[in-house]
This record gives C-alpha cells, structure tokens and sequence, in this order.
C-alpha cells in the first residue's frame, strides 16, 4: 500500500467523498425539486471521474461511458423528474419520520459502520484507491436511510437513483477495465428503469392525487 | 445444438413484439405456440447438455447442465401460463379490452424472455442484467389491473427488487474486482473464466461478493428478511403473472445466486456459503411457516408458501452432499409445476365465484368439478405429498441432510414443512371442500354458483401441471436424471 495517495487515487477519493456529501444533502433537502437538482450535481461529479479515469489509466471506452452517463444521469433522469414534479404540483418532501437532525445522525452511523465494515473485508489493492471503494459503499448505505426515511416515491425514487450513483463509483474505481459492452448494458438497465418508475410514479400519483406513500398501506400480513 | 439456443432468446422476443401488434386471438393462439416450442426446444437442450460439459454460442450465449434445469423449468411455465390465460383472459370483463389483452400478451411474452435468457447468458454482468429486464418488465405486469392494491404492490416491488438488484450489482463489480488479481485489468466475467480462475481469487473479496450475492439476488428470490415486496406483489398481479413470478421468477434469481455459488466454492471452500445459505434458509422456512398459519386470501398463502420453498432449497444447498444439491435441482423443477398449478387453480375459483376475498368462498370442489380437485392435488403436492416430484425431491434433501450429519438441520426442515402443510391444508379444506357457513365472515359467504368449468384451457394447463409432478414423483426420465447428476457435479459438488 501506498502511504502516499497518487494523485488518481487521490481524485477518486475526492469524489467518492463528494458523491458521499451530495447524498447527505438530498437527505436533509426539504424541496423535492432541490433534490433532484442535487442529484443532477452528483451525477456530474461521477461523470467527471470517469472523464478522469479514463485519461489517468487510458481507458478510452471510458469517454463513451461518460458521454452516456452525462446523457443519462444528469439530463434525462433529473429532466424525467421535474415534468413529473411539475405536472404534480408538489413541493414538498413526504414528511419524514424523523427531524433533519435526527435522519442526518442516523446515516452518519450508517456510513461509518459501511465505511469500516469494508475494511473488515481486507479488500486491498497496490493499484486501486480501495478507499474509494469503502466510501462509494458507505453512501449506498445512505441511500438506503434516504429510502427508508421519506415517505414519498419522488425521494424513494431518487434514493434508488442515487444508490445507483454510488455503485457506479464504487465500479469505475475497482472494475475500471470492465468490458464497455456490460458498462453500456448497465446503463441501458437503468434506462428502462427510470421509464418504469416514472411510469409507476404517475399511476400512483394518478390513483392517490399524492406523492406521498402514505396511504400505501392496505396490504400487510 | 446453438440453433436451439439462439431460437430460444429470438423466439419469445418476436412473438412479444407481434402480439403488441396483432388482434388478441391471434396473440393467444401464438402465445401458446410460442411457449409449446419453447418447452420442446428446452428439453432438446437436455441430452447434450447432461453430456458435454458446455454448449456455447459466441461469448454471449453459453449453456451447461445447471442452467438447462432451470430453462426446462421456466419453458415448461411458459407454456402451461400461455395455456391457462387463453383461458382466463377469455373472461375478462374489462371495458378497454383489446387495448389490455394487447398490452397484457405482450408483456408476459417479454417477460417470459427475458426469464428464459437468464439461464442462457454467459457471464456474471449479463446475467445481472438479464434479471434486471425480468423486474422492469413484471413490474408493469404487477400494475396492469390499475387498482389500488396493484399500484401499491407495483410499488413496492419495483422499488424494493430494484434496491436489491442494486446490491447484486455492487456484488457483481467487487466480483470482477477479485477476478482482477488473476486475469489484470480488464477481462469478460464469463463464467468458464471465472471458474478457471476462482482457486486464486482473494477470499475477503469473493466473501463479500457472496453475501451481497445472496442479498441481492435473494430479495427476488424471497428470503427472509427480504421478501417483503413477494406476498403483495403474487397477490395483486393478475394470476398468470402470479403464477410466472412465483413458479419461475424465483428459481431464476436462486440461479444467480448458485452461479456465485459455484465461484465462491472453488475460492474459499464450502463452510463459508453453506453457512450463508442456512441462515437465510432457515429464517425464510420459519417465517413463512408462520404467516402460511394465518392467510385468508388463496395468493397470499400461496405466495408464503414460495418463501417456505426457497427456504428449503437454501436449506437443501447448505447440506453440502451431492443427493441434497440433487434433490434442491428437482425441487426447482416440481415446484415451477406445482405452484403454478395452485396459482391456475386459485385463478380459476377467483373467475368462477368472481370475487378475491377467498375467505368468503366455500364448496368450491363442488363448482368446479375438474378444476376444485386438481387444486386440492396441487396443494397436496406442494406439501410434499406423495405420488408427487415435490416428494420426491424433499426426501431427497433431508435424506441429505441425515447423511452429512446435519441431523439437527434436517429436523427443523422436516418440522417447520409440517407446520406449513398443516396452515396450507387448513385454508383449502375449508374453501374447496367445507360447506360450513362462517360465524364472523363480514358480507357473509357468497352463493356457490352452477357446477361448471370457467373454461377448458384452465384444466388443460392444470392437468399438465399435475401430469408433470407425477412424472417427476413417480418415475423421472433416465435423461432428466442424467442432468441433475451432471449438475450437481458443476456446482461443486461432486459425486
């Protein structure tokens, strides 16, 4: 192990940190809106971490990734939301089961257990910023807080989005050289998804005249 | 050989694109067609497979004995769910419904595609996003009916699968990640390679590949504590998706995860995985017992009972002795019959009393004078009766489990499958054949209506559900055999 971080590994730690912020930001964002937006920001910074990976480690089916990533994550996902935002006239998050302070305490123990619980694994490399790696995994467990936490589907939706976001570091910093093929078919996933949860989010919001996911309740036991 | 297999992702694909198109009787015609041929097509696969050690088609198709015993599985529901919703869609009284039966054939033929590449798809990333297509295309499924149960359990499925799909992703890279220590920077996870390779994978990395494996993958597959999207979702589907989900979605996932299995016995021994599989098995075998003890809705109790099966074929596979993994690949094959079987049956009450509330029914043997019977002999099966597969391939587990000292193991199984046959008996004695009036049943007991079939299609695809299951209880084919043995070999296991 390198005791000194090399300037690629160093990066990739910026931004798995940054990705890591940004996921605590959409926990404690109050406007829906906000929080797509914030999304948006996070899928920019991955974006720019697969820019640089690929030109650090000279991966240039990498740019096409990027290209596809920006396309994807930051224009249509966030753009796919707000219409629905928009044609729902909601603001306003799903009051959370928690206070701010409350949810943003809860994830960072979260995140800490999934930062260390990593490391318990010993997954170590001379080559890969594994510390990236343990943080990517520690904002997927954020995600899942922000999931839990909110009661409404734009938030839960997003939540998915953004855990989504985290695993996308967590591939681009230890699988960097994974065929451009799968990369691309990740993405064509995602894709159908975003389709498939804006389309059930109208229907829901279509049946409730609500965001919120609070009336989904009748089928238990 | 690879003919049959690139038939196998072309022709289900183009049958789902033309019956978006086409009138809906000609999609039902071409839908049970398309599903026969899928069936057949599969079982060709069954001879060569359970000889060569693997058919592959370019580097994206690949076949061996394991996923061939979960083809047969999926094609076989295929063709009995095409054969069961000519049936039950005949009767649906829906406003708009050539709009629906468009939409509704479809979807249950990309659905059903997309299952049957599963097992066709080479490598681990593949794999993964073949059953990503899975959820996205039976999530709609789950919120065709537009009622407020189906948005909700649409809801809940696709936002809860796609989490764990999301895990399984994580479990995917870090897998690749470990691949990366024997074969550098950048190679393909299929498996041959992987299998190849495995003894030399860092064992901290495969361990956490698996875990997540086996979280991800298992919250499709229904294991506790997981599983919460399965009993909403299999009850408020329309019931060939119902049963489509239950008989073959399930097995499907528990593929991908005997997939990671296999890497992860060859890389670190086989304590770490067979202790994984016991939790998760026991915790869901538990639980659904319980809950089985406490449903007054058909799909629901059907739905538990799936969470119980996948608990005993993670039970099965934690034995670790060749006779065990063998019974846990029979298993899959007579669970796909029996349940869906169950899941046409219900269907068939529901349609003939039309109403869900199936606590409300009573005599429905005497309704249905073909389909009541078969529904009764299909819950039989699945609580592992004999002449039935499901016997069969239980006793085969637990006889497992007492041969490789796992006593203790075996007992519980045997226990807590008692406890769910007495829960599923109880139910359906009392809707099928008791004509008792309920005390405390809210709107009273419905009116039994005329004894009459609902259709003859709904029989057919029963009774070759049932055909099936006695087949495999009481004598599997020489060939079938041959291709469980084989494998049980691929997966680690030797004889």
């Amino acid at each position: 192990m390198h005791l000194v971080p090399s300037a690629y590994a160093g990066f990739a730690d910026v931004v798995a940190m940054l990705v890591l912020l940004t996921e605590f930001a959409m926990l404690r964002a109050p406007l829906l809106r906000s929080q797509v937006r914030i999304y948006a920001f996070q899928s920019l910074v991955v974006t720019g971490l697969a820019v640089d990976i690929a030109a650090a480690r000279h991966v240039p089916d990498l740019y096409t990734l990027a290209a596809l990533t920006f396309a994807l994550k930051v224009v249509l996902v966030p753009g796919v939301v707000l219409r629905l935002l928009r044609d729902a006239e909601a603001d306003l998050a799903g009051s959370p089961v928690l206070g701010v302070a409350s949810m943003v305490l809860i994830a960072i123990a979260v995140s800490a257990f999934g930062f260390f619980a990593v490391g318990s694994f010993h997954v170590q490399s001379a080559t890969l910023p594994t510390t990236a790696l343990a943080i990517a995994i520690a904002a997927a467990l954020v995600a899942f807080v922000l999931i839990i936490l909110r009661t409404d589907v734009v938030s839960q939706a997003m939540g998915f989005f953004s855990l989504e976001n985290s695993v996308s570091v967590a591939s681009l910093v230890v699988a960097a050289g994974l065929p451009l093929v799968v990369e691309v078919a990740f993405l064509f996933d995602l894709l159908v998804a975003v389709v498939v949860f804006g389309v059930i989010m109208r229907v829901h919001h279509g049946r409730t005249k609500t965001l919120s996911t609070d009336e989904l309740d009748r089928l238990k036991g | 050989m690879p003919a049959v297999m690139v038939a196998l992702v072309v022709l289900p694909f183009g049958v789902s694109v033309a019956t978006f198109f086409l009138p809906v009787p000609a999609s039902r015609v071409l839908s049970v067609l398309s599903g026969i041929a899928a069936f057949s097509l599969s079982l060709l696969l069954v001879p060569a497979a359970a000889d060569h050690r693997q058919i592959a088609v370019g580097s994206f198709l690949r076949v061996d004995a394991l996923s061939v015993v979960f083809l047969v599985a999926t094609a076989f529901l295929y063709a009995t769910t095409a054969l069961f919703t000519t049936g039950y869609l005949a009767l649906a009284d829906n406003p708009a419904g050539t709009r629906y039966g468009r939409r509704f054939y479809a979807g249950l033929n990309l659905f059903c595609w997309a299952m049957l590449a599963v097992p066709l798809v080479n490598g681990l990333a593949l794999l993964w996003v073949a059953i990503e297509i899975t959820t996205v295309v039976s999530a709609l499924l789950v919120a065709i009916d537009d009622t407020d149960g189906a948005t909700e359990a649409s809801w809940k499925y696709v936002l809860i699968a796609s989490l764990g799909l999301g895990i399984a992703l994580l479990a995917t890279i870090i897998m690749y990640y470990a691949g990366t220590k024997v074969f550098g920077g950048s190679y393909d996870l299929s498996y041959a390679t992987l299998l190849h390779g495995a003894s030399h994978f860092p064992p901290g990395a495969v361990r956490l590949a698996f875990v997540l494996a086996v979280l991800g993958f298992g919250t499709k597959m229904g294991l506790v504590p997981v599983h919460t999207w399965l009993p909403d979702a299999h009850s408020e589907a329309p019931t060939p998706v119902s049963a489509l989900l239950s008989g073959a979605l399930l097995a499907i996932c528990f593929y991908a995860i005997l997939r990671y299995f296999q890497i992860t016995v060859r890389a670190v021994g086989p304590a770490f995985p067979r202790t994984v599989f016991l939790i998760f098995g026991l915790a869901s075998l538990l639980l659904a017992a319980l809950y089985l003890l406490s449903q007054r809705d058909m799909k629901r109790l059907l739905a538990y009972s799936s969470v119980e099966h996948m608990g005993i074929l993670a039970i099965g596979m934690s034995f670790g002795v060749p006779i065990a993994v063998f019974g846990v690949l029979l298993h899959v094959l007579c669970h796909a019959a029996a349940k869906g079987t169950a899941f046409f049956g219900a269907g068939s009450v529901v349609r003939k009393f039309g109403l869900k509330d199936m606590s409300r029914i009573r005599g429905g043997i005497g309704a249905l004078p073909w389909s009541g019977p078969m529904l009764v002999a299909a819950v039989l099966a699945l609580s592992a009766l004999p002449p039935f597969g499901i016997f069969r391939s239980e006793f085969l587990i637990v006889s497992g489990g007492l041969s490789g000292s796992n006593d203790a193991g075996a007992a519980v199984l045997v226990v807590l499958v008692t406890v769910a046959f007495f829960g599923l008996s109880w139910f359906t004695t009392q809707t099928m054949l008791s004509a008792d009036v309920p005390e405390a049943s809210p709107g009273g007991v419905v009116a039994t209506p005329d004894r009459g079939e609902v259709s003859v299609w709904i029989v057919a695809a029963m009774a070759a559900g049932l055909l099936g299951l006695t087949i495999l209880g009481v004598h599997p084919p020489a060939a079938l055999s041959h291709l469980l043995d084989r494998a049980t070999t691929e997966l680690g296991v030797p004889r």
